[in-house]
């Protein structure tokens, strides 16, 4: 039986990127806010220091900033043939735990989307034809413009500071920037990164065969910077202990870095770790939510009521929390009903690998996030007509580590061990770099999540199940851009070059990307949407999920964290502005 | 007071100490935290990871560490260019790491019901790694003693044993019970991870691994170098915990 707490404002399940700027806006606005997180409270001086942090075999390779898939996993299978099994150890994608979420562990790219990105569907249709994407593919508008959500970008790229040369500011092209990129009410807070030896050689061949190379925007810090909280973050110095660690220099963007010392100034926010939600409540209408439930570590189960709840935790996990909770419909893909658990997406990333020859390239000078790109193909950048796919992403050079475990390049046909495996990886390592393609992956019907009927987790609660192959389009574009880099790639005249387009079918034994994208989708429609257009939920007005990936309609060619927290701080403004002074439905 | 209570900060510290995926939730350890009203600090509340000791075999028997001792030093073999698997520690560094969490897959999803699965859901026996080497070391020498006239792996010529290697490899040496192969990718990969993780968990000693392809560890400053291109980085590797050359060692 639980015992019930005293009354919140505000609960908020997940203290990561998203619940740390909701929870800052809202008790700053004065209200009383409680964030429950399930894992441990962390911090850069204790948890990250540089005394020991560039460890690559406890962090990067035992995980141990991440979740414990003893605590929660999902099940995986690519199709309905065959019967879905636990992800018992994670690898293609990488869930964090704790304070500060994925925020702690991610690289730092910091992208926009494209303006047409948010209105996908119909600027493909209306540019090609309705006949140019697959009757199975479901992607759909997004509910809010690129112009509506300028402003918050720009407010989250403020807070983090991040590194970067604009490429359109308010419509005037800059040069050294993205020229594709949309308009910006503002230059970046602080200047580009300095690169390496091995980005610089991949801009030069760029600009040589006709491309724009930028550098990618990044949350790892060029120049100390105070954010607008007044939060001091530090230069960053390129340490390549980056992605799956924490920072011990206050360099790389996070909420412990940008949020958590001006949140925990207010006397009326807490925060409660190491403590799992397990349900949100409903009243007996089921159109209002009451509060939650958690379990602490000692098995204690907890009420804490609250006038509003906000689900913050990572996007897979805001998806099982509503089925679990009950609260929209699940998704059904042979009817189509349903909207909880619809448009699972993710992201289709290729390669290419070079060696050079005779080069020193320090592969080991990096940070999460530096690097040389180009984004002539990404999205709506390049005319599709004949290609026989839509969708695109960006690729380059990003040389975020060479950590040995895991980064031991060899040329073709090298043995994985022996006397010829130990000079070809003595001879290689300095000179060899990979390239990337960052892709899109469009949504689809038979892509989606659901809770499994027989696996669950260590409260008995069923785990959720994913459902997810790649489709032909994402693959044609994979096989498409991939070409696209390894042209780009020959003009650095390698000694070697290995093309590696992503292939079928998905995989959850390898590492791609944590950007697992939709299930609680935002859109104009119920019938079609979880959550309205401020992350709303339709059915359960005291309900937001603010800017989660999971309120992705489909995933862009481009890294989520930037939309996420652009669609944070939407939320926030409209559940302050609008929703406080007259609690209900605001669509 | 009603709300949750909580413990002090260093006494759930203490049980974050360990370096591998171990950390379990337990429903038992009582350490939720309340954080309000300032960020929290205290002192002895970090967590580093605990040096490997020198010392005897932790989970290995003489035989396995013997066995595992020649493996490792063909799969990574001595040379001009350096030492082998052996001489740089990986031996010991997969047998503590057997003998910890690793070793008992911590953290990892154990619930049944166990069934085979499609190669894109990953592995799905409920064998840890620990009950793998055990297996599986037994079946290579039976495999070896069956095969050489009663000789050990260790006994036999680099020659033979490098065939015996890349038969498991290709599948022509079949184990009994065992996947050949899928026990090779382990040892390999643990291999690897001894030669290459920092020597503070027993392996890649004196930086070996480091060394062989100019990886300078675990520094965290290289502003002054990031524009020097073409240039060879001019420092050596350090380790967590420093140099060998900066201390005295038995």
């Amino acid at each position: 039986m639980a015992q019930k707490l005293p009354p919140k404002d505000v609960v908020i399940i997940g203290l990561g990127w998203t619940g740390a700027i909701l929870a800052y806006e809202l008790a700053k606005a004065g209200l009383d806010v409680v964030a429950i997180e399930r894992g441990p409270w962390r911090d850069t001086a204790t948890d990250f220091p540089p005394a020991y942090v560039q460890d690559e075999l406890r962090y990067a390779i035992r995980l141990d900033l991440f979740l414990r898939p003893a605590q929660e996993t999902l099940t995986f299978r690519n199709n309905t043939g065959q019967t879905a099994l636990p992800i018992r150890e994670w690898a293609s994608f990488l869930p964090g735990n704790g304070v500060g979420g994925a925020g702690v562990h991610w690289n730092g790219q910091t992208w926009r989307f494209l303006p047409t990105d948010f209105q996908v569907r119909s600027h493909l249709e209306q540019r090609y034809g309705k006949g140019m994407l697959p009757e199975d593919m479901t992607i759909q508008d997004w509910p809010v413009s690129y112009d509506e959500l300028e402003p918050y970008y720009d407010r989250f790229e403020k807070l983090c500071g991040t590194s970067g040369k604009a490429g359109n500011v308010r419509g005037v092209k800059q040069d050294g920037g993205n020229p594709f990129e949309g308009w910006r009410s503002s230059e970046y807070p602080t200047p580009p990164l300095k690169q390496p030896y091995g980005p610089t050689l991949f801009a030069e061949a760029a600009r040589k065969t006709g491309h724009s190379p930028f550098p990618q925007p990044a949350s790892n810090l060029s120049e100390a910077y105070v954010n607008p909280l007044g939060i001091k973050l530090g230069q960053c110095t390129f340490c390549g202990f980056c992605e799956r660690f924490g920072c011990g220099n206050y360099s790389k963007s996070s909420a412990q870095t940008c949020v958590l010392p001006a949140l925990l100034r207010f006397p009326n926010f807490s925060a409660q770790t190491e403590s799992e939600v397990t349900r949100i409540n409903l009243d007996s209408t089921g159109k209002r939510a009451t509060g939650v439930t958690y379990v602490d570590t000692s098995g204690n189960e907890w009420e804490q009521p609250a006038d509003l709840v906000l689900v913050c935790a990572f996007a897979l996990f805001n998806v099982r929390l509503l089925l679990l909770s009950g609260i929209g419909k699940p998704y059904e893909p042979q009817s189509g009903q349903g909207v909880v658990g619809r448009n699972y997406a993710y992201q289709t990333m290729s390669a290419v690998n070079l060696i050079l020859k005779d080069k020193v390239l320090n592969p080991f000078i990096a940070t999460g996030a530096i690097g040389m790109i180009v984004d002539d193909y990404n999205g709506d950048n390049f005319d599709h007509a004949g290609l026989g796919f839509v969708g695109g992403g960006y690729m380059g050079a990003y040389q975020t580590n060479a950590r040995p475990i895991l980064t031991r390049p060899l040329p073709k046909g090298t043995p994985r061990w022996g006397a010829q495996w130990k000079k070809a990886t003595a001879e290689t390592y300095q000179r060899a770099m990979s390239l990337g393609v960052h892709a899109s992956s469009y949504s689809y019907r038979d892509c989606w999540l659901d809770l499994d009927p027989t696996y669950k987790d260590h409260l008995g609660r069923p785990l959720m199940r994913m459902t997810f192959d790649f489709h032909d389009n994402e693959l044609k574009a994979a096989a498409y851009l991939t070409d696209r880099l390894a042209d780009i790639a020959r003009a650095m005249d390698p000694a070697e070059i290995t093309a590696l387009p992503r292939k079928g079918p998905y995989t959850i034994t390898t590492y791609q990307t944590t950007h697992n994208t939709g299930g609680t989708v935002m859109g104009m429609d119920p019938a079609t949407s979880v959550v309205n257009r401020y992350c709303q939920s339709w059915d359960v007005h005291n309900v937001f999920v603010p800017g989660g990936a999971s309120v992705f309609p489909q995933n862009h060619g481009y890294n989520p964290t930037n939309t996420v927290g652009a669609l944070a701080y939407w939320t926030a403004d409209a559940i302050r502005d609008r929703y406080l002074k007259n609690p209900g439905p605001l669509m | 007071m009603m709300g949750p209570v909580s413990p002090t900060r260093m006494s759930r510290r203490s049980l974050l100490a360990s370096t591998a995926g171990a950390l379990l939730i337990s429903a038992t350890s009582g350490r939720a935290l309340t954080v309000s009203g300032g960020m929290p600090w205290a002192p002895n509340t970090a967590s580093p990871p605990v040096p490997v000791r020198p010392g005897p075999w932790a989970f290995f028997t003489a035989d396995e560490a013997s066995l595992v001792e020649a493996l490792v030093d063909r799969l990574i073999p001595p040379d001009d260019r350096g030492p082998g698997g052996r001489d740089a520690g990986c031996a010991v560094f997969i047998d503590r790491q057997l003998a910890g969490p690793y070793g008992r897959a911590g953290g990892l999803y154990m619930r049944p019901p166990f069934m085979p699965g499609a190669p894109t859901q990953g592995y799905q026996m409920p064998n840890t790694p620990a009950a793998r080497y055990r297996a599986g070391l037994k079946a290579l020498a039976d495999y070896v003693k069956d095969a050489f006239g009663g000789k050990s792996f260790r006994e036999l010529s680099s020659q033979d044993q490098d065939g015996v290697l890349a038969g498991l490899e290709k599948g022509s040496v079949v184990l009994k019970d065992v996947g050949g192969a899928q026990f090779l990718d382990l040892v390999l990969q643990n291999t690897m991870e001894g030669f290459f993780a920092d020597p503070i968990y027993g392996g890649n000693r004196e930086m070996a691994g480091w060394k062989l392809i100019g990886f300078p560890g675990a520094r965290y400053d290289y502003r002054d170098w990031v524009e020097r291109h073409n240039e060879p980085y001019p420092l050596p590797p350090v380790g967590i915990m420093g140099r060998a050359d900066w201390t005295v060692r038995e």
